[in-house]
């Protein structure tokens, strides 16, 4: 069973592809993000996903409902990104009318305060909070009901790292019960890698999808190597390593994962040249620049 | 559904309170209310009595400004949400479009009836003090003179959210609500007082000339409010007119206006892509 099916979902605003021809499936309790640069189409996909945009080819099926019906409203929960609520009603007020409209009793607003800490805040106004704390308010409404879908567009944008942690322990409390969970971020290095699939979005495409285990398994990203040189030994050094590029006084080689130990041969069959060296893994988001870049690349 | 709209007139009836619209748009009916009434109150010359004087002029600020309120209220109801990233989420909920613009304009025409009624309702002590219990003949105009200036409010409010929909930025919203407001109340009867002279009695003069005033929601307002009442301003430059025109005219513009600019409102949201 599959909560969030799109097909074929493609987007034009004028000669512009906002979204070309994205298929994609979420289940109950999975946790899905989405990921991309600014402008690679990811606002653009979850505004068809909630029917405030209509596609342009391709469908959008929200537990078989279209997107933007009462059933799918009722079923799905959206965070947009920098939702600036009224600056005169409190949290409390915001929540309580929240409520009122998913048809929920209002009373409720308080435990959901508590719930994203901001039990103390909610009878002062929206226009004191701190972006981290109107980022709450927005993840509250988010949580109303028990929504089967939820939509987060960069909810952990103006969130501290505590914070976030809490949010997504929040999240695979909502997956447990069974919410199908798409959210946006631009960096990977924020995912922490809580979600169960990442999908990356470059140039209005989908471009890579899977564990984030699977995505380093096929970008096959080389290890950096850093040498620093003995003095005087720097013209020495380059041309012993002459693949290397010199970045001031040190030079920097890339190294293919399955070349790991040739190079460390080398480098300790030097040791007269060399003062220091430094091996680091690729980071995730050298693996997004990767992924992303390699797409730009063939666009270009 | 009644709930949902329910809600949003009280968030929205909650913000006008903070934001001052409340307290400012009755300061200002009041004060120009005293202001008229007290200029009213030296041509006592009339066989009226002085509640139904004061009512007379009082059409004459209520042309201008129950417009102007109404606008101001409104216009920032669709662009400044859209602004605020808070009407995409909105429409997101089981919310509709027309949930949602009628939840505003109850709270707005709240505020528009609170505004007027201090107004109506001060001008109304200063008759009863200067004339005693004789200002009582003129109750029935003023109650006239506060449900069209609801209905005329009504109207220019749902004009407001139009305007707020097409501009899509509050900024620009402001200057299309300004610049409506001075083409409909003050350069259309500019014109029609242009034509009318221009004209010198002929065919313009007495078969378009009526049409032109019923049709404009604030000239149906001050002719029927004026045509309704006993006492005729003689100031007014409508007086004429005012007779010549069966009362049901303007009543029935004044009574088709709120509605005909919610739905154009209504139109104007469903293009809205947030």
């Amino acid at each position: 069973m599959t909560i969030l099916a799109l097909t074929d979902l493609t987007k034009r605003f004028g000669k512009q592809t906002a979204l070309d021809a994205v298929s994609l499936d979420i289940s109950p309790g999975e946790r899905v993000a989405l990921l991309g640069h600014n402008g690679a189409g990811k606002s653009t996909m979850m505004k068809l996903i909630l029917g405030l945009l209509t596609p342009d080819g391709g469908t959008v099926q929200i537990a078989g409902h279209p997107p933007g019906s009462a059933v799918a409203r009722s079923l799905t929960a959206y965070l947009p990104e920098n939702a600036a609520f009224h600056p005169s009603l409190t949290g409390r007020e915001m929540l309580r009318h929240y409520l009122r409209l998913r048809g929920q009793d209002p009373r409720g607003a308080d435990a959901l305060l508590e719930k994203v800490g901001l039990g103390d805040a909610g009878g002062r106004r929206i226009g004191g909070y701190s972006k981290g704390m109107r980022q709450r308010v927005g993840l509250a409404q988010a949580l109303i009901g028990t929504p089967r879908l939820m939509v987060l567009d960069e909810p952990t944008t103006g969130l501290d790292p505590i914070s976030r942690r809490d949010f997504y322990a929040l999240l695979d409390e909502l997956a447990e019960r069974g919410a199908a969970i798409l959210l946006s971020s631009h960096a990977l290095s924020e995912l922490e890698a809580r979600t169960d699939r990442i999908v990356v979005l470059a140039q209005s495409r989908m471009v890579a999808q899977g564990t984030l285990a699977d995505l380093r398994r096929a970008a096959t990203l080389p290890l950096t190597v850093h040498l620093a040189a003995r003095a005087g030994q720097g013209a020495a050094l380059a041309q012993a390593f002459p693949e290397a590029q010199a970045e001031g006084d040190r030079l920097i080689l890339a190294c293919p994962q399955e070349d790991k130990l040739t190079v460390l041969e080398r480098i300790a069959a030097r040791r007269d040249l060399i003062a220091d060296f430094d091996l680091s893994s690729p980071t995730l988001d050298d693996l997004y620049a990767q992924i992303s870049g390699r797409e730009n690349g063939r666009a270009a | 559904m009644p709930g949902r709209v329910l809600s949003t007139a009280g968030i929205e009836f909650r913000i006008a309170l903070r934001n001052r619209w409340v307290a400012v748009g009755a300061a200002m009916m009041v004060l120009f209310s005293l202001v008229l009434s007290a200029a009213g109150a030296g041509a006592s010359g009339l066989a009226a009595d002085p509640l139904s004087v004061i009512v007379a002029s009082l059409v004459s600020l209520a042309v201008y400004l129950v417009p102007l309120i109404a606008l101001l209220i409104s216009f920032d109801a669709v662009a400044g949400e859209a602004e605020r990233g808070t009407l995409q989420l909105d429409l997101t909920y089981p919310l509709s479009r027309s949930e949602l613009l009628m939840g505003k304009l109850l709270a707005q025409l709240a505020v528009v009836i609170l505004a007027v009624l201090a107004g109506y309702a001060a001008a109304a002590a200063m008759a009863f003090g200067a004339g005693g219990a004789d200002a009582a003949a003129g109750l029935g105009a003023l109650w006239r003179l506060t449900w069209t200036s609801a209905l005329l409010g009504a109207a220019f409010l749902s004009l407001g959210h139009a305007m707020s929909c097409v501009a899509r930025r509050a900024s620009g919203a402001a200057a299309l609500v300004i610049g409506l407001w001075l083409v409909m109340i003050v350069l259309y009867d500019l014109g029609l007082l242009a034509a009318v002279m221009a004209d010198n009695g002929g065919a313009f003069t007495t078969r378009v000339f009526p049409w032109a005033l019923v049709l404009n929601p604030a000239d149906a307002f001050r002719l029927f409010n004026l045509a309704a009442s006993q006492a005729v301003d003689a100031a007014s430059g409508l007086a004429g007119a005012a007779n010549s025109i069966a009362i049901w005219k303007p009543l029935t513009s004044l009574l088709l206006w709120p509605v005909l600019a919610a739905a154009l409102a209504r139109l104007s949201f469903a293009r809205v892509q947030p």
